[in-house]
């Protein structure tokens, strides 16, 4: 049975819904990121989990029973806030303990589960510290360190790691890959950053506008993306209008608007005439000086119009047909490096048949 | 430059608090003078012009029962003034700190509009709510007689000093308590619930220890007056509510004897401090450093 679930949950400010009708299910164990843009609902979602917000229509469940009369003191949830919340009048040790506390536990067996804790998070040293005097990876941890230390069934976090710099944000960020296994608590993430949701999580709710539009693990919602929102919002995705000419199963042939006839790769069943879109990832490209040929794969002449380079990778934007442009993304892994091609140059496109992808409109 | 955008704050504070004070600490020490008032430091007798300074004030004051009973009394009236301002405002503050934006404002206004009237006025009024003629005094009088008790006067008694105190000070308990509260975090008490913290845990270990700062505020902006104080026990307290204010304003005004004046004040100064002191030292030693 799913740890948690959310059963049509509705919530309204005044007229808007910042959450409508979402569903969906947390397992035991899991790193689960509900992932969206900014004012899509995932802290509105996330509060109503917590139980701070009330929700107008639906239900919450924890193993099956309803948490509609549970308020959140009660709920054996702990929330990670994104400005942290320490308590700024006790020292980092007296805010570990504060659950602890709260839960009356014996103040001599006190002492010995807060040391653990602060070396779970690796401050050891800093229990006397007040939190005004810590940097913010430290009061990041010390936040972690008070959620975790009564070992919480779910630990909600509210981008946790929103406030940090990059170096900080992707160190902390194998660091709660390894607290999540560590303790094995089941984590639900908010951010609406998809590359710290791809790497981090187990599944993933893709979230738009109050609604959830996908759920999957990162490589489903980045390889099959349900619909256009979730392939232009993870990642970079070339969207081509498209409409099916014919069916082989999950191979679809299509008619793509000013490129003519493609073969693709269809998740969900379909019919001839149907409208959507082709999504192409630009890495599934691949850009030669000369033609190749291959069976099923998609062959066309194009023309370089712009490249970024950027580091590891050169972005290249490129003109097929009737005026298309689909970008490409070529890695830079010769010895010398970048600028293979240059603005102008004609340059053969080609994709697999199975790098494509249909998705249908509606 | 920087010297002189310096200098108002100091010469501010130089010339209405310190100066003041030093003469007030020089005064009591000199004799009364012939007509009231001072006597001069210098005096000129037989063996040349001297100074000619006193310690009988202190000695007056110390060795006279009634003048510490007046100081203790007064101790006590501003400590009860303080706690119950405290209780009264503190409740208020916090509705107002947590209402929205356009009812805050409006509250607010509201604890500042008695401000609007004069403040001898507001006793005066106080005096007739709480005089024998006014339905208040009735009532009680009315079932203190039901259950066969002899009535009492609430006027002229220190509840009414009391009553009076409360009632002018509420306003600068209220002002720095609201300030303070809302500053909090609303994450802070969001934190402490979602930790397992019940209503009274969440106002006991978050929002009152980080309310101390206020509470000190308004505290020492109740407490000094109110140790001071003499319009309102001259006025609602009869001779039963006298305090130590009025002993201070009667060697000023009518035994004009300045130095005595002066060196009770003083006392009052001095106890005012070591009061306040006391309490801050306390209040941060329970709190700690994080606040
Ligand atoms: N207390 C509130 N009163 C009124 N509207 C609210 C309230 N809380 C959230 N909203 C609205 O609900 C919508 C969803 O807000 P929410 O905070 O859940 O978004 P989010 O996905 O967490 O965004 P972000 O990534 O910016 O934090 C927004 O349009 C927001 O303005
Ligand atoms: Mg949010």
């Amino acid at each position: 049975m799913a740890l948690l679930e959310i059963r049509h949950v509705t919530k309204r400010f005044g007229g808007l819904a910042a959450v409508s009708d979402a569903s969906l299910e947390i397992q035991p164990g899991e790193f689960f990121t509900l992932l969206g843009p900014s004012g899509c609902g995932k802290t509105t979602l996330l509060r109503m989990i917590a139980g701070f917000d009330v929700p107008d229509a639906g239900q919450i469940l924890l193993d099956g029973v309803d948490l509609a009369a549970t308020p959140p003191e009660r709920r054996p949830f702990h929330t990670v806030f994104q400005s942290y919340a320490l308590f700024p009048h006790m020292t980092v040790a007296d805010n570990i303990a504060f659950p602890l506390r709260m839960a009356k536990v014996d103040e001599r067996k006190l002492a010995a589960r807060v040391a653990a804790a602060l070396g779970e998070v690796r401050l050891q040293d800093m229990g006397t510290r007040y939190p005004n005097a810590l940097s913010g990876g430290q009061k990041q941890r010390v936040a972690l360190a008070r959620a975790l230390i009564d070992r919480p069934r779910l630990l909600l976090l509210d981008e946790p790691l929103a406030a940090l710099d990059l170096k900080l944000r992707e160190q902390m960020q194998s660091e709660l890959i390894s607290l999540q296994k560590d303790v094995g608590i089941t984590f639900v993430y908010v951010t609406h950053d998809q590359g710290e949701a791809l790497a981090l999580s187990h599944r993933i709710a893709v979230m738009n506008e109050g609604r959830v539009s996908q759920i999957g693990t990162p490589d489903e919602v980045y390889e099959f993306p349900a619909n256009r929102f979730v392939a232009d919002f993870i990642g970079t995705c070339n969207l081509l209008d498209a409409r099916v000419m014919a069916l082989d199963g999950e191979r679809v042939t299509l008619n793509v608007a000013g490129l003519g006839t493609v073969r693709a790769w269809s998740s969900r069943p379909c019919q001839q005439g149907d409208r959507g879109v082709l999504a192409l990832r630009p890495e599934k490209i691949q850009l030669d000086r000369a033609p190749s040929s291959g069976g099923e794969a998609s062959h066309f002449l194009g023309t370089i119009r712009g490249q970024m380079y950027l580091g590891d990778v050169t972005v290249y934007k490129v003109e097929i047909g009737n005026a298309v442009l689909v970008e490409a993304l070529l890695p830079n892994s010769t010895a010398r490096g970048a600028r293979l091609f240059a603005p102008g140059d004609q340059i053969y496109l080609s994709w697999g048949y199975d790098a494509g992808r249909f998705i249908h409109d509606g | 430059m920087r010297r002189l955008l310096v200098w108002p704050p100091q010469a501010y504070l130089i010339a209405f608090f310190l100066v003041p004070t030093l003469i007030m600490v020089a005064s009591s020490f000199a004799w009364p003078g012939e007509e009231g008032g001072l006597s001069s430091f210098w005096v000129r007798d037989a063996q040349g012009i001297h100074f000619d300074l006193t310690f009988d004030n202190y000695r007056d004051i110390f060795t006279s029962r009634l003048f510490l009973v007046l100081f203790a009394r007064s101790l006590g009236y501003a400590g009860l003034t303080t706690a119950s301002c405290l209780l009264a405002a503190y409740p208020l503050a916090l509705v107002i700190a947590r209402s929205a934006g356009k009812y805050r404002n409006l509250l607010l206004l509201m604890v500042i509009v008695p401000f609007w009237t004069n403040f001898l006025i507001r006793i005066y009024a106080l005096m007739i709510i709480l005089g024998p003629q006014a339905a208040l005094a009735r009532i009680l009088n009315a079932l203190l007689d039901w259950v066969g008790l002899t009535p009492v006067s609430l006027l002229f008694s220190p509840f009414a000093v009391l009553v009076g105190m409360v009632y002018i000070y509420l306003p600068f308990m209220v002002l720095p308590l609201y300030a303070n509260l809302e500053k909090h975090d609303p994450d802070l008490l969001d934190a402490a619930r979602d930790l397992g913290a019940g209503s009274w845990q969440r106002f006991w270990r978050i929002t009152f220890p980080l309310s101390l700062p206020g509470v000190m505020a308004g505290s020492a902006l109740v407490f000094i007056p109110a140790l001071g104080a003499f319009a309102v026990p001259d006025i609602l307290g009869g001779t039963r509510g006298i305090m130590i204010g009025n002993v201070i304003k009667m060697q000023f005004l009518e035994a004009r004897d300045w130095p005595f004046g002066s060196a009770l004040s003083i006392m009052l100064t001095l106890l005012a401090l070591v009061v306040t002191g006391l309490a801050a030292w306390l209040a941060r030693r329970k709190v700690g450093a994080g606040v």
